[in-house]
């Protein structure tokens, strides 16, 4: 505050000084302008505008809560809410129909696509691939190659409860470590791995000794002709995609270390709708059965 | 004289001008700081939260040591994109016995308050020692050197003491089987783990790729990585009834 009792001009600028003086200076008196003062004051009366609507002032047994009622959790909820009423009536219908009624009606399985597309970013990418390529150890979803089953309920079931993941019902059982484990020789291995190795390049040499072993140790789950078995995850092994590497030293590395890739269980993660929609995208990318 | 001509008083007079400042510093903390110990809508107890387990303070103790904080928040804002995206806001029970919290503001990579459970051991392990070999695009630095660490758990019953001293329910006996619940935390099919269990509901024991190296630093990062954010059952928590 200025003190108007002391209307005392300084000399060099011809401005009026506040009248304090210390060690011989004085304080020129140059106020703010009109236009700054004025919008503090508008500040200060809006703060006193948002003390009554919102939550604001501690007290001893709480604090108020302003006249709108409002907090940030309750005004998140609201957000969520509307998204869900924006897509609400497509979402109800996923919810509703069976995964045959979703790819069967055009509309209801686009919407679904472009739903399991935006799902499949955020939490499948990182694994399988933006594009659902996969990369060594996560399979492959655009190729006709399952591991446990390619139509929709099959990968519904997958997506649901995972493999190797800890869910009781998810879907359980390793490639054996035939070498670690002792149940087959060095030279057996050798020779399996090379009739592995035909089934997808063919070659005139002999592999009759593999096929032998194979058709004791591998076809259990494998089965005669390779093909796989989607019950036990079993892949089949006589295409040119390869979960694990499909050369010779990767194979005999499957053979001696065994495999057994995890899949989450996504049930407590997604809602179900979003675990349909997933899976119409997933039956979408080139390998539905 | 005017009460506005006094502030001579105080300009002229350090000592004055500084317990002026105090005093006035002193309310702002009393009104903003003190309510918050006594507020009920600011403290919130939640079923499920609970200390880590010594594998998961290593780990945690890693992941502040690699300043990776400076890459990931673990704080899901009250926004509706950050619920879509990434699950349940954070609440501020999750984080009460950080010492310190790694909420952090920078997102360079992704939030991982709730990354805890959504990828298996082996992609974190993967991609811990190369990023780009699971996520082509990926700027995350790797991490392979913590695979070939030994863990360095000798003071982790001092650190416990500690964060027992700032009030994190560490009991005797936690601190005291330490050494175990790591070893039984990496034995996944040793009957240690239910004991592990007890200790700590939910715990999860994780197989070691240690190989020659009995407990390696990715081990425990990996321990810590897979609970975060996945000790509260959202399925009993009532969003309603704790608006605030
Ligand atoms: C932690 C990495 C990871 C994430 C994340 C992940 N998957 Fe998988 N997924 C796998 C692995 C590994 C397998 C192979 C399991 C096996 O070896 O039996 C698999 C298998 C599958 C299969 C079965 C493939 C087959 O051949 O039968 C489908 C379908 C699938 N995933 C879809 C998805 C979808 C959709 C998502 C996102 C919601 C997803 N996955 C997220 C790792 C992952
Ligand atoms: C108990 C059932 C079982 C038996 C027996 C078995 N496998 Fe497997 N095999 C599997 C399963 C399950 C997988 C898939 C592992 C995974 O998904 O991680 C697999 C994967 C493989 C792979 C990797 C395929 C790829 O895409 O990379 C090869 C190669 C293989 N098995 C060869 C064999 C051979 C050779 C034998 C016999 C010596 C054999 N398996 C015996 C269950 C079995
Ligand atoms: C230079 C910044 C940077 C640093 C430092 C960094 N990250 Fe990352 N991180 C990223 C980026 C970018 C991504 C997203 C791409 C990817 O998945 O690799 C990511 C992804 C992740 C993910 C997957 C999250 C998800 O939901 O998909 C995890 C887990 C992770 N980082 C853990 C760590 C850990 C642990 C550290 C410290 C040892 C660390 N990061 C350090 C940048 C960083």
């Amino acid at each position: 505050m200025v003190d108007n009792t002391h209307q005392d001009i300084d000399a060099a600028t011809g401005t009026a000084t506040t009248g304090h003086e210390w060690d011989g200076i004085k304080e020129l008196n140059t106020p703010l302008p009109k236009w700054w003062l004025y919008i503090l004051y508008a500040t200060i009366i809006w703060a006193f505008g948002y003390w009554i609507l919102y939550p604001a002032i501690p007290l001893p047994g709480g604090h108020t809560s302003g006249v709108l009622g409002w907090t940030s959790r309750g005004a998140v909820q609201a957000d969520l809410a509307d998204l869900r009423i924006q897509r609400g009536a497509m979402v109800d219908q996923l919810s509703r129909s069976t995964l045959q009624q979703i790819s069967a009606d055009p509309k209801l399985a686009e919407f679904a696509r472009a739903y399991g597309r935006s799902a499949f970013g955020n939490n499948c990418a990182p694994c399988h691939g933006s594009g659902g390529q996969g990369s060594k150890g996560y399979p492959n979803l655009n190729a006709d190659r399952w591991l446990w089953g390619g139509t929709l309920d099959q990968i519904h079931t997958t997506l649901v409860h995972g493999a190797r993941s800890g869910d009781p019902d998810g879907h359980e059982g390793n490639m054996p470590a035939f070498g670690k484990d002792g149940l087959l020789t060095k030279e057996q291995i050798d020779a399996v791995a090379n009739y592995v190795v035909s089934l997808s390049n063919p070659t005139t040499a002999d592999v009759s000794a593999g096929k032998l072993v194979f058709g004791e140790n591998c076809a259990p789950c494998h089965g005669e002709n390779a093909k796989g078995n989607v019950d036990v995850g079993a892949p089949n092994l006589t295409t040119k995609i390869w979960l694990y590497g499909g050369d010779k030293a990767s194979i005999v590395e499957t053979l001696v270390n065994g495999r057994g890739g995890h899949m989450p269980a996504w049930k407590g993660r997604l809602d179900p709708e979003t675990i349909k929609a997933l899976t119409v995208y997933v039956h979408s990318l080139g390998g539905g059965q | 004289m005017s009460l506005w001509n006094k502030h001579a008083i105080f300009e002229k007079n350090s000592i004055v001008l500084t317990v002026g400042i105090l005093v006035v510093v002193a309310i702002g903390g009393l009104v903003e700081i003190l309510p918050l110990f006594y507020l009920k809508s600011t403290i919130e107890t939640v079923e499920g939260v609970r200390p880590y387990t010594p594998l998961e303070l290593a780990g945690r103790d890693i992941y502040v040591r690699e300043g990776c904080y400076l890459c990931h928040s673990q704080m899901i804002r009250s926004l509706r994109d950050e619920v879509e995206r990434y699950g349940h806001y954070s609440l501020a029970a999750e984080s009460k016995y950080d010492h310190p919290f790694q909420w952090g503001s920078k997102r360079t990579g992704p939030d991982l308050a709730r990354v805890g459970g959504k990828y298996s051991d082996d992609w974190q392990r993967g991609h811990l020692s190369n990023p780009r070999s699971v996520v082509p695009g990926s700027i995350m630095p790797r991490y392979a050197f913590l695979a070939e660490s030994a863990l360095d758990y000798r003071h982790i019953r001092d650190s416990m003491s500690v964060l027992a001293l700032e009030g994190v329910p560490y009991t005797p006996e936690m601190i005291a089987k330490a050494d175990v619940d790591i070893k039984a935390q990496l034995s996944p099919d040793d009957p240690s783990v239910t004991d592990l269990v007890k200790r700590y509901p939910k715990a999860v024991a994780h197989a070691s790729l240690g190989g020659d190296i009995a407990v390696t630093e990715q081990d425990a990062l990996v321990a810590y990585l897979q609970m975060l954010g996945a000790t509260v059952d959202f399925k009993l928590y009532d969003n309603k009834a704790n608006l605030r």
